[in-house]
């Protein structure tokens, strides 16, 4: 599905990361942790081709993505940018429909296909009563899953979310992790990223730790997320627990 | 009835309403009997004729076509650069304009040349503005766009200051003060015939990109994301927008307000959607500037101009809908 080897990325004059390589199979989720600034959204902007490469190759189902054009690509990759507010009062209707652009022609309006699609892509996330809501009226929450839904709508094979559950209330964020476990099971793959690795626990396959924009692990969630690379990246003590049935969870020393 | 479709057919009404006043009303009152008479061929006294035709047809036409066309770039301006308080002028066109036409009556070349001048001035500044906005790598492009466009229009500014303050203050300066602040007194058909086609031309990419036009007003990194090439849209946007401009411009002067202020009430009413308020913000436009140049010419015994009326008008009316707003923009 994707495979990415040694990347160096960053922007115009100025590497962030360099020696980046992993694969992502087809319904695969894998989760990048890693400390602020790290460069997690730059490798996902350069993952997307939104930032030239400095180096290294990124591969999308078997073609380089230099060679493909922005709707290609967006018919492979959807996007879910952490969540703005500095949108124009479209209803949740109209800017999931947006989602549908790298399918239509230049000069296209979207037909009743595309607004079934879109229709769909609204029920599988539970926000089908949201549709004719303002996205600058509702809940940050609320527009976390109209994004997903967004990126959805153009049927893509591999979702990339840049923190999605970032600045989300704790039933939220389960609510969206759920929702990448369901999506992965219907054969999409997944990229994302988040600041707590209880989420890798949680729903990844592998867990991708990038450190100063190098790999520092990469592996099965129980096999890297340990209490020695969560110091080294975070520079906090932290006790990875085992739970009864099998599951771990990582809890923070207050001693200093 | 939606209040959407309400939206349309009371622009639509007070349109047809305000150009049958504005026909009517003026030194010569003429009837509606006549001036239907007239439209329909129908036989009339010389003089009528003559006002609904020769004097007034084209200023109505002029007023329709100009306001429309700068409400529709300033439509298309706003929605791009993410903002509800762009105007048409942000990347120079009308500074450019400006001092083309300075540039004109100072050099005393005759009325077609000043137009020429007027509408070249509008294309050469937005082409330079975009030309260095684009090469300036590393920062957001529209902010290097915006920024740009101030840093060139002040440059601009300082021109035509210059040329004002050289210009001989009895025969050019009254001609120059004239031209900034805009009017729709001496208008011919002539000047529409060129004007309006080259505004329709502006116009043709807008209604063909309508619904792609929407994802420009997502941050860059989405639409981009969502498939668009953001840059060549934006490029086609801002040649259409400034073409419709730098055409209304070179007839009319310039006439501020019309394109900030209608594009931003035609939202309030419709929605952001550009194919939907494209249509409203065009027909509210022209009818905007219809009264206000109706007004230009009867409020007193000497015409005032109307780019000073916009503002008068313009200025509380903007502020009573942002208070009336409900929803941000």
């Amino acid at each position: 599905m994707l495979a990415v080897e040694s990347l160096a990325f960053g922007f115009p004059g100025r590497t962030v990361g360099r020696d980046v390589s992993f694969s992502l199979e087809a319904g695969e989720v894998m989760c990048v942790l890693g400390p602020n600034g790290g460069g997690k959204t730059t490798l996902f902007r350069t993952v997307l081709g939104l930032l030239p490469k400095h180096h290294g190759v990124i591969r999308l189902q078997d073609q380089e993505i230099d060679n493909l054009s922005r709707s290609e690509i967006a018919r492979r990759i959807g996007y879910v940018p952490q969540g703005h507010v500095g949108y124009f009062a479209f209803t949740v209707r109209e800017f999931v429909l947006m989602g549908r652009s790298a399918h239509l022609g230049l000069f296209s309006v979207p037909g009743r296909k595309d607004k079934k699609i879109s229709e769909r892509s609204l029920e599988s996330l539970d926000i089908a009563h949201l549709a004719d809501k303002l996205v600058t009226e509702i809940s940050g929450g609320e527009r976390q899953l109209a994004l997903v839904a967004r990126a959805l709508a153009q049927e893509p094979k591999l979702l990339v979310l840049d923190e999605p559950t970032a600045s989300l209330d704790f039933g939220n964020q389960v609510r969206v992790l759920q929702r990448i476990s369901a999506l992965a099971a219907s054969g999409i793959s997944i990229l994302f990223s988040s600041h707590d690795p209880d989420h890798a626990f949680l729903c990844a396959r592998r867990a991708l730790l990038l450190a100063e924009g190098r790999v520092l692990e990469i592996g099965a969630p129980r096999a890297v997320i340990r209490a020695d690379t969560l110091e080294r990246m975070y520079g906090v003590s932290v006790q990875v627990m085992p739970l009864p049935g099998g599951a771990h969870t990582c809890l923070p020393s207050m001693n200093r | 009835m939606n209040s959407r479709s309400l939206s349309y057919l009371l622009a639509a009404g007070a349109l047809v309403g305000l150009t049958a006043l504005a026909f009517a009303v003026g030194r010569y009152p003429i009837s509606i009997h006549e001036i239907l008479s007239v439209l329909l061929g129908q036989h009339v006294s010389p003089n009528v004729e003559t006002v609904v035709l020769q004097v007034r047809g084209p200023r109505v036409l002029a007023a329709l076509v100009v306001g429309a066309a700068l409400a529709a770039a300033g439509t298309a301006y706003q929605g791009m650069f993410r903002n509800p308080l762009v105007s048409p002028d942000i990347l120079g066109v009308s500074t450019g304009a400006a001092l083309g036409a300075v540039l004109g009556i100072f050099l005393s070349l005759n009325v077609l040349f000043i137009q020429l001048f007027a509408f070249a001035g509008g294309l050469a500044a937005v082409g330079l503005v975009y030309f260095i906005g684009s090469r300036l790598r590393g920062h957001d492009p529209l902010l290097a766009l915006v920024l740009t466009g101030v840093v060139i229009g002040t440059l601009l500014g300082s021109v035509i200051a210059l040329l004002k303050y050289l210009a001989d203050p009895y025969n050019q300066l009254p001609a120059i003060t004239y031209w900034l602040l805009g009017s729709l007194a001496a208008i011919s058909p002539g000047d529409l015939g060129v004007a309006a086609p080259l505004a329709l031309l502006g116009l043709a990419p807008m209604l063909l990109l309508r619904w792609r036009m929407n994802l420009l007003a997502l941050p860059d990194d989405e639409a981009r994301a969502l498939g668009v090439d953001t840059r060549k849209l934006r490029t086609l946007i801002v040649a259409a927008a400034t073409l419709m401009t730098a055409a209304a411009v070179a007839v009319s002067g310039i006439i501020g307000w019309v394109g900030l202020l209608i594009p931003h009430a035609a939202r309030l009413l419709v929605g952001p959607d550009f194919g939907r308020l494209l249509p409203l913000a065009m027909l509210l436009g022209a009818a905007f500037l219809l009264a206000v140049d109706t007004l230009c010419r009867t409020l007193a015994t000497i015409e005032v101009p109307p780019g000073v009326l916009t503002a008068l008008i313009g200025t509380p009316f903007f502020l009573w809908l942002f208070a009336l707003a409900r929803r941000s923009w």
